[in-house]
């Protein structure tokens, strides 16, 4: 098989970030359809083509513009989340280093479909070269009359401004990064209100991610019905997937969604790194429920498929796993991370990850029991389903739970002296 | 005697407050400025930052806002502050045995600053790098698909 490259076609070009390189290959073309037609027309556009936001959640993108009120006088606003920081997950990166005028191509597009004058390029501060990248193509597209006030004569004024972040994952929430964006911690919200109707600085707000942002520009130029034809009939169009782990060419990925996930492993990634069998992977990022090798074999990249394994696409990244990985060290330490970026504001959440990360410490140690593994899962049960104002609580839980019951022997292999103790504090317990 | 900004930073500041219908929000950018010139954030610094910014931003907000963000460094580091990053995908590349090779390489321990206080070593969550691991972040650059030996020759490259 072979990718179906529509965002990533002139990605490895060296000139791929160059205005006039870009400009050569239809760059921009997009945005001037848009610019020519009425902001309804282009939500039509963006919701007959069924995109689907490429951030994680999958929420479709023209039904999110339309969400924006017309006629209320406040300013509307634009962001694109580029904080991308789940484990697994680099795609976006790759597009904002290397292809930065085509997302701003596609915020110029939304921009004009909700009404905004002004955006922002919320980008995770780690990102220095990516940073540079997108300031120098902002610049190029003010000067070239993309950006700013009456673009290329058409009446329409937008502005965009490129903000850092620092260093919090939380922040890739759309509600953290906007509390974010105004100078403040980054904890989310309460929804509703949702940013659609109070968001950055109590004004509508559309937050989309950058690989979304990229692909819009195609369908304007090419048309929905082109987009909607590739891929399945509920998850159309191509999708960037980012593979890690022990494959042969672990990378970022373009290909058409529907396509089987072994063809991913197999055929575009070359395969398991030194030929180990496959043991797992874990198809959307650190945050959703891991699939068994034989899971794997029926499976889809697309958002169907994904959904009758009981799991998700989530942002994209493809983790995997060769036999002879130790999964309790690996689950130990997602759940060390969803502890480190808990942002703290919701007791199950504060409370739970810390203490799920700290009885998989246990376990990983060899100094569990049993009832560590029970009390984990009964956490996890605590943990979810709304429960906290954001799913950083369910991510831990998704990170975790799954692999523990669908590889319950590899844990139970770490339990320390396991019948000894229990039988020990069996009296102990009962006398109590 | 409080911190004074340079003429450039302060430059810099007056255009991000231009650039924000909320003078708040040059808080993070305004903290990344004081981090670029001496390093790390401090409370001199962040006085400073709130008397430019002005009124009702304080320094208390400055400081909720500035510990909640591991990107700003609390207290000074070494002149070459690595970072590596320590989750599954690059665990799964072998990130603990080049972090092991660091540590003995450089003589110190994690989180810990060499005595000539050229290196600091620190484990980090998700640099967003994993199809690239095991890597290690120095300064503000990225260093990718690292083995012991193009480790050893970067830390050579730095001394």
């Amino acid at each position: 098989m072979a990718e179906m490259k529509i965002l990533t076609k002139f990605i490895d070009d060296p000139r791929s970030n160059e205005l006039e390189f870009y400009e050569s290959v239809h760059g921009y073309d997009g945005m001037k359809k848009a610019l020519s037609i009425a902001p309804e027309e282009i939500i039509e556009i963006v919701k007959k083509s069924g995109l689907r936001g490429r951030g994680g959640a999958g929420f479709p993108t023209g039904l999110k513009w339309s969400f924006i009120p017309k006629d209320i006088p406040k300013p509307k606003y634009l962001i694109c989340n580029a904080d991308e920081g789940e484990p697994g997950t680099f795609k976006d990166r790759k597009l904002i280093e290397n292809l930065s005028h085509q997302i701003i191509e596609g915020m110029v597009i939304g921009a004009k479909a909700i009404g905004a004058n002004k955006g922002f390029f919320y980008i995770r501060g780690e990102f220095n070269k990516g940073i540079d990248s997108m300031q120098k193509a902002i610049d190029e597209a003010y000067a070239k009359g993309y950006l700013g006030k009456n673009i290329l004569g058409s009446g329409f004024d937008f502005d965009l401004v490129l903000y850092a972040g620092a260093g919090a994952y939380i922040c890739g929430e759309e509600t953290a990064l906007i509390n974010s964006l105004e100078g403040r911690r980054g904890h989310p919200r309460l929804k509703p209100p949702f940013p659609a109707v109070s968001g950055l600085y109590r004004c509508p707000t559309v937050v989309n991610n950058v690989e979304t942002f990229s692909t819009v520009p195609h369908i304007l130029d090419k048309g929905a019905d082109w987009y909607s034809k590739i891929g399945t009939e509920k998850s159309p169009g191509t999708r960037l997937f980012s593979v890690s782990g022990h494959v042969k060419r672990p990378g970022v990925y373009e290909i058409e969604l529907g396509t089987p996930l072994l063809e991913l492993v197999n055929d575009l990634c070359g395969g398991m790194l030194d030929d180990v069998p496959l043991k797992a992977v874990i198809p959307g990022g650190s945050s959703v429920p891991i699939l068994t090798a034989e899971e794997c074999k029926t499976a889809n990249m697309d958002f169907e498929s994904m959904a009758a394994h009981k799991t998700m696409l989530g942002s994209g990244a493809v983790i995997v796993i060769g036999e002879g990985t130790d999964l309790v060290e690996t689950t130990y330490r997602f759940a060390r991370f969803y502890a480190h970026e808990s942002c703290g504001q919701c007791t199950p959440c504060r409370e739970g990850t810390h203490w799920v990360r700290d009885l998989l410490h246990k376990i990983r140690e060899g100094e569990g029991t049993s009832a560590d593994l029970d009390l984990i899962l009964s956490l996890a049960r605590n943990m979810e389903g709304g429960t906290t104002i954001c799913p950083l609580s369910d991510a831990c839980v998704g990170a975790v739970r799954p692999t523990i019951l669908k590889f319950k022997h590899e844990f139970e292999a770490r339990l320390k002296d396991k019948a000894v103790k229990e039988e020990v504090e069996q009296p102990a317990a009962s006398g109590a | 005697m409080s911190y004074q900004f340079s003429s450039q930073s302060v430059a810099r500041l007056d255009k991000l407050l231009e650039m924000f219908p909320d003078k708040r929000s040059v808080i993070l950018p305004g903290l990344y400025l004081l981090q670029k010139e001496q390093g790390y954030v401090d409370r001199e610094g962040m006085e400073a930052l709130a008397d430019k910014i002005g009124s009702p931003i304080s320094l208390a907000q400055i400081y909720g806002v500035a510990t909640f963000y591991t990107l700003y460094n609390k207290k000074p580091v070494g002149k070459y502050h690595i970072q590596i990053c320590g989750t599954s995908s690059c665990y799964m590349r072998g990130n603990d045995k080049l972090e092991k090779h660091i540590c003995s390489r450089l003589g110190i321990e994690t989180g810990e600053t060499t005595s000539d206080k050229k290196f600091t070593l620190e484990e980090v969550e998700c640099l967003g790098a994993c199809g690239y691991a095991p890597m290690v972040q120095i300064n503000d650059a990225y260093y990718e698909n690292l083995t012991f030996e193009k480790m050893d020759e970067i830390l050579k490259d730095l001394t």
